[in-house]
């Protein structure tokens, strides 16, 4: 591994979780996260650019296995979106999907062992450091909520105009007495807020949390024999469940996604 | 947990991802589903309407067998008739043949025993005479007798 300086507890977990950054500009801002972005992008890339050759050699006839496995995924989408969202699922739908895919490629990258991962970053990228799960990263996450929340937004205000939204905003939930005008809206503000915060931070706490967990356990490997088999049978059973959750991270963030646009199409 | 620039070009990403998805993926992959959905429920409505002719059909065949068989029974009925018909006619026709028949033979067993009562008529006659002869011998004239025999031989 990154060999020179002693390899300590603090020096292995940080190792793995620095991000390789590049600066753009002068403000600590304008700070780049090239693992994050490229990985992320490379994922898309596969995940999309695969999809993209298997649709477009699609037939109406009778599908070859790569077809029938990309429309089982985009039915299974549509399927889950068709149950929240009513309406033109034009947008929603491939949104849906988008997210789902991405998200659940990048949470996938959690599946490569740490070390292994290091290990390719470290000798054939020559990358000391590199954080191969992006959404392990909170820029991730929020970018994807906080793009969602736009959207939402911008749905909301297409769809019941600013008038319609104005008035869903200062008049429910409690109802449209003035006196709760105030009521309502701080209601619905706290809502607005915690929206992309929960959607974001649950996505991120459990990816990152996750690879933390497998960090210690390894760490807890290198400590003798005992604990190279205790952490490696707790390692062996968090690797197993680590897969529901990444699935399943995926999936509440798509289903969420859908939820959130249902609402904005739809007037309470 | 430090935002900076990151968070823009994820979202960036993300929405070049998004357009790709809605303009080059989805459309193309439902439109594919769809008409396959549609050729599916064509099928399957053809599959009904093929299940009724086919009923229809069966109907028909039904109808059709049923009336080839009155008709079948009515030509084996008519025939069956006709037969017996035929046989009273060739009965009557060969009674009367055989009536004829014995009539014919009778009448020429009439005309035998009529020419056989004439030849034996003549012969008894010669043979009378030829007695008469034997007995009468001498005293009998028989030219005068021949006359008397003549008329005795026309009353018989």
């Amino acid at each position: 591994m990154a060999a020179a300086q002693e390899l300590t507890p603090t020096s292995y977990i940080g190792h793995h979780l620095t991000n390789r950054t590049i600066s753009l500009g002068e403000s600590p801002f304008w700070t780049l996260h090239l693992d994050t972005f490229l990985t992320a992008a490379l994922l898309g890339g596969i995940g999309f650019g695969f999809l993209w050759w298997v649709v477009r050699g699609a037939t109406s006839g009778v599908p070859n296995k790569r077809q029938a496995f990309v429309e089982m995924l985009i039915e299974f989408v549509d399927d889950q979106v068709k149950g929240i969202f009513h309406g033109n699922r034009a947008f929603v739908a491939p949104l849906a999907l988008t997210v789902f895919v991405w998200v659940l490629l990048m949470n996938a990258m959690d599946f490569i062992p740490v070390d292994l991962a290091a290990w390719f970053t470290g000798n054939v990228l020559q990358q000391q450091e590199w954080k191969p799960v992006p959404t392990s990263d909170i820029n991730t996450t929020f970018a994807l909520a906080l793009s969602v929340w736009a959207l939402m937004i911008f749905y909301n205000l297409k769809v019941k105009g600013i008038g319609g939204w104005t008035h869903e905003l200062f008049c429910t939930p409690f109802g449209s007495n003035p006196l709760l005008w105030i009521l309502n809206f701080l209601f619905n503000a706290v809502e607005y807020v915690s929206k992309p915060l929960s959607h974001s931070l649950r996505l991120y706490g459990n990816i990152y949390a996750g690879e933390i967990i497998f960090m210690l356990l390894w760490m807890w490997a290198a400590t003798g024999l005992v604990g190279s088999v205790f952490g490696g049978v707790l390692a062996l059973g968090w690797a197993i469940f680590h897969i529901l959750i990444v699935v399943l991270q995926a999936y509440i963030f798509m289903m969420l996604t859908a939820v959130y646009m249902a609402m904005a199409h739809e007037s309470h | 947990m430090n935002l900076n620039v990151t968070m823009i070009a994820q979202a960036v990403t993300f929405l070049v991802f998004i357009w790709f998805c809605k303009v080059l993926i989805w459309p193309h992959l439902i439109r594919a589903i769809e008409a396959r959905q549609k050729q599916i429920a064509d099928g399957l409505a053809a599959a009904e309407e093929g299940k009724q002719s086919l009923e229809r059909s069966a109907k028909q065949a039904d109808q059709a067998i049923a009336r080839s068989r009155d008709r079948a029974n009515e030509i084996v009925a008519q025939a069956d008739m006709r037969a017996s018909q035929m046989i009273e006619e060739a009965k009557s026709a060969a009674k009367s043949e055989g009536e004829r028949l014995i009539a014919g033979a009778k009448a020429e067993i009439d005309q035998e025993v009529s020419r056989a009562k004439e030849i034996l008529r003549t012969q008894v006659a010669a043979l009378a005479v030829a007695g008469a002869e034997q007995i009468l011998k001498r005293e009998v004239d028989p030219k005068a007798h021949a006359d008397m025999l003549a008329a005795l031989q026309r009353q018989l």
